[in-house]
């Protein structure tokens, strides 16, 4: 009786120890990534008494933004969605130009199972060594090795959670209040998720978030075409492989030893040489093992290489292949440039152009009009005024406009200032009023604008707006 | 069981149901799947023990937690009293004519203003209060008894022509369809309306001055700038409470008009009469 299924379970993966120069900027860039995670919240810039020191601070309950220099306020969200269509359409240019880049080398869940790979294999010793313990009884030297990498990993995973909320409030407040257990339960919860994620991801998912759970592999499949440079074994060069038996015979060999070099290094558990794969994240691991192998048997490295397919006709006849920036360079990328560059130029000039001092104007329109006792007509305005320094300002408001208006402050008793505490947005009602025979109180509409103005810097801002006559 | 089948291909159990010699297969359900459910059916025995869940007579049962939407709104709004109790306080103390716009207590009673007068005077003054017909506009500078923010306490505290308030302010202009003749009544209005206006008969003007002096003076003043002690309308100026067209104007000589309003007082709390009488008062007019 023959068992038909179409389940098979998975086969664990014990990445072999390599090194070489790939494995060498990922360790580079492992060192940087987490490094700028972990010690971002930390960093301090004065912005005065009112506002928070932190650098980069995602303050959700007084909903500002602070990153370094700048700070962003709710109404200027749109910076956050031009950042997130930036980064969209980096991913975009990286991956046409050089295939899954991200996910091999920055992705944080390649990152992190690489670092909990490193303190397992520190524990528990290289692949030969962790599958004879994974076949191994659970005996008293297998939980005390397996007890303490879990411990070390839970390690790593508390503060991977504990550096994520120091991005929302300040960071040496929050450290104390959560050591002396008095910090808001939010914390402890977000903490605990991300804790509970990186242990799971980081340690036990691993390859299989990248091939069941992302999303990102299956967009990124098509947006690669045979120009894309991306991590694949020269084939025409490598086979037939050189198996011992073969040898005896004399036949034409490969460069292949089939040393499964490429295949017991890889992260996700495949062989490079079966050709492109879903699961590939091209971290170039198997670049160098197999380059490794290369140089001991003699023969030139680049068996296993950065390639792209496009160049295959030529490599099988001989020819090298095109240059590399060639295949970077090609109207693709440039338009992924162009566009990426344009929102990011944009970005820039809007950031800019951008004043302290800001109003926006809304004005009342129930009712359209105010008629004044003396026959004046009066239109009101709800001015929403903006102070982002990080000092009480005085504003003062004005207006102009081709016929004769007169603007009066609520409260403001004729002085037209007003006060507004640092870092704040207050509601101003603002009257405009025009004269019983003057043309604005008898024609049907008159624009005018409403100007803004700090009195200490005179920086200053304006909205357009339009006064309401009688002649409605 | 003798009449158990057995799939061949996979060895498991079949249904017996057979569809063109396609049979189904009898699988046991997925463990994940059935711990799932168990652990399911746990929680929902719990969750009816401690929240409300089981249809009664007379309402369904408490559960042991005692939770209820409407308990969680009153604490709600109970949390939300006592955080303000302290500016309510103030503003009950505070004295209003030189409370400063700026001030946090004036952005609170503004506030709390606001939704009040939207739940209590907009009916009749409108949601912005521009009023109607009939009911005064409190955006502008014409008020009838005083615009100044202890008149505008007074008035909401009291109302308008108000029989259940001693304290209401009352005043009542007599109808003098009866009274006048109706070449009188002619004459009275075209003087009215030269107060304010420049389009009118002068001779027919002239001959209400002396009816307008002798009756209506009194109330209205001798240049008809009105009185707010009486509530008697300016009527040299450009607002209208009724409407400024001969035919109105005649209407409410003929017959008076008595505006009314409730006596806020009875029916709000003394915050929310102070609390909206300053929200009318930050409107445009206030004095």
């Amino acid at each position: 009786m023959t068992q038909s299924t179409l389940y098979a379970p998975q086969e664990p993966v014990f990445p072999r120890k390599v090194s070489g120069r790939f494995r060498n900027l990922k360790w580079w860039i492992m060192a940087i990534t987490l490094g700028i995670y972990y010690i971002t919240p930390w960093i301090r810039w004065d912005r005065g008494a009112n506002l928070p020191d932190q650098a980069v601070l995602v303050d959700m309950a007084n909903r500002r933004f602070y990153f370094f220099w700048i700070e962003i306020w709710p109404h200027e969200f749109y910076f956050v969605a031009g950042l997130l269509i930036m980064a969209g359409l980096g991913l975009f240019l990286f991956t046409s130009a050089m295939g899954r880049v991200w996910c091999g080398y920055t992705c944080p869940q390649t990152v992190w199972t690489d670092l909990f790979i490193l303190v397992e294999r520190w524990i528990e010793g290289d692949r030969n060594a962790r599958v004879r313990l994974y076949n191994a009884r659970w005996d008293l030297k297998k939980w005390r090795l397996r007890l303490f990498k879990w411990g070390i990993w839970l390690v790593i995973a508390v503060a991977t959670g504990g550096a994520w909320v120091f991005y929302f409030t300040d960071a040496p407040t929050l450290l104390t209040n959560l050591l002396n257990f008095s910090a808001h339960p939010a914390a402890y919860i977000t903490i605990a998720i991300l804790t509970a994620t990186t242990f799971l991801f980081g340690g036990f998912a691993r390859e299989q978030i990248c091939i069941y759970a992302c999303p990102w592999p299956r967009i990124q499949a098509a947006m690669m075409d045979p120009d894309t440079i991306t991590v694949a074994y020269r084939e025409w060069r490598g086979e037939p492989r050189r198996h011992s038996a073969e040898v005896k015979d004399g036949a034409e060999q490969g460069d292949c030893i089939d040393c499964m070099a490429c295949v017991n290094v890889c992260p996700v558990g495949i062989d490079i040489r079966d050709g492109q794969q879903m699961e590939c994240i091209t971290c170039a691991l198997c670049i160098d093992a197999c380059d490794d192998v290369m140089e001991k048997i003699g023969k030139p490295r680049g068996l296993i290489d950065y390639i792209a397919l496009s160049d295959e006709p030529a490599e099988r006849a001989g020819q090298p292949p095109t240059l590399v920036w060639k295949h970077i360079l090609r109207p693709r990328t440039i338009f992924y440039t162009a566009i990426w560059g344009a929102i990011g130029v944009g970005l820039m000039y809007a950031l800019f152009i951008r004043t302290d001092v800001e109003l926006t104007v809304s004005p009342v329109r129930n009712p359209t009009y105010v008629l004044q006792s003396d026959g004046a007509v009066r239109n009101i305005y709800d001015v929403r005024l903006r102070n982002k320094t990080g000092d009480d300002r005085t504003f003062h408001l004005s207006l102009t406009s081709d016929e004769i208006l007169r603007i009066d402050l609520e409260g403001a008793d004729g002085l037209r200032t007003v006060q507004i505490p640092a870092d704040t947005t207050i509601l101003q009602r603002v009257y405009v009023t025009a004269r019983a025979n003057d043309p604005a109180a008898t024609i049907a509409m008159t624009d005018l604008r409403l100007w803004v103005e700090d009195i200490d810097t005179n920086e200053r801002a304006s909205r357009n707006t339009t006064f309401n006559g009688r002649d409605q | 069981m003798s009449d158990r089948k057995i799939d061949k291909e996979t060895g498991v159990e079949t249904t017996g149901h057979s569809w063109d010699g396609i049979e189904e297969l009898n699988n046991p359900l997925p463990r994940w799947w059935l711990w799932t459910l168990y652990a399911c059916v746990v929680w929902g025995i719990g969750y009816s023990i401690a929240y409300p869940a089981w249809p009664m007579i007379s309402g369904a049962t408490k559960g042991l937690l005692e939770y209820s939407t409407r308990g969680q709104v009153a604490s709600d709004i109970a949390a939300h009293n006592a955080q303000n109790e302290g500016l309510v306080a103030e503003l009950l103390a505070a004295d209003l004519t030189t409370l400063a716009p700026t001030s946090d207590l004036h952005r609170y009673a503004n506030a709390r203003g606001s939704a009040v007068f939207k739940a209590q005077c907009s009916q009749c003054h409108g949601a912005g209060a521009a009023g109607a017909v009939g009911y005064p506009n409190l955006l502008d500078n014409d008020w009838l008894w005083g615009g100044d923010i202890e008149n505008i306490v007074y008035t909401v505290n009291h109302g308008i022509r108000n029989d259940t308030d001693f304290d209401s302010r009352y005043s009542e202009m007599p109808a003098y369809d009866d009274i006048f003749e109706n070449d009188e009544i002619a004459a009275v209005v075209e003087y009215v309306i030269s107060l304010s206006s420049t389009e009118f008969d002068a001779d027919l003007a002239e001959a209400g001055v002396d009816l307008f002096m002798d009756n209506c003076a009194a109330c209205h003043g001798d240049e008809g700038l009105g009185n707010r002690d009486l509530g008697a309308p300016n009527l040299a100026d450009a607002i209208w409470l009724y409407g400024g067209s001969r035919q109105t104007v005649e209407y409410t000589v003929r017959n008076a008009r008595y505006g009314v309003m409730p006596a806020w007082g009875q029916r709000l709390s003394d915050e929310d009469v102070r609390a909206v009488s300053i929200y009318v008062h930050a409107l445009g007019g206030g004095e």
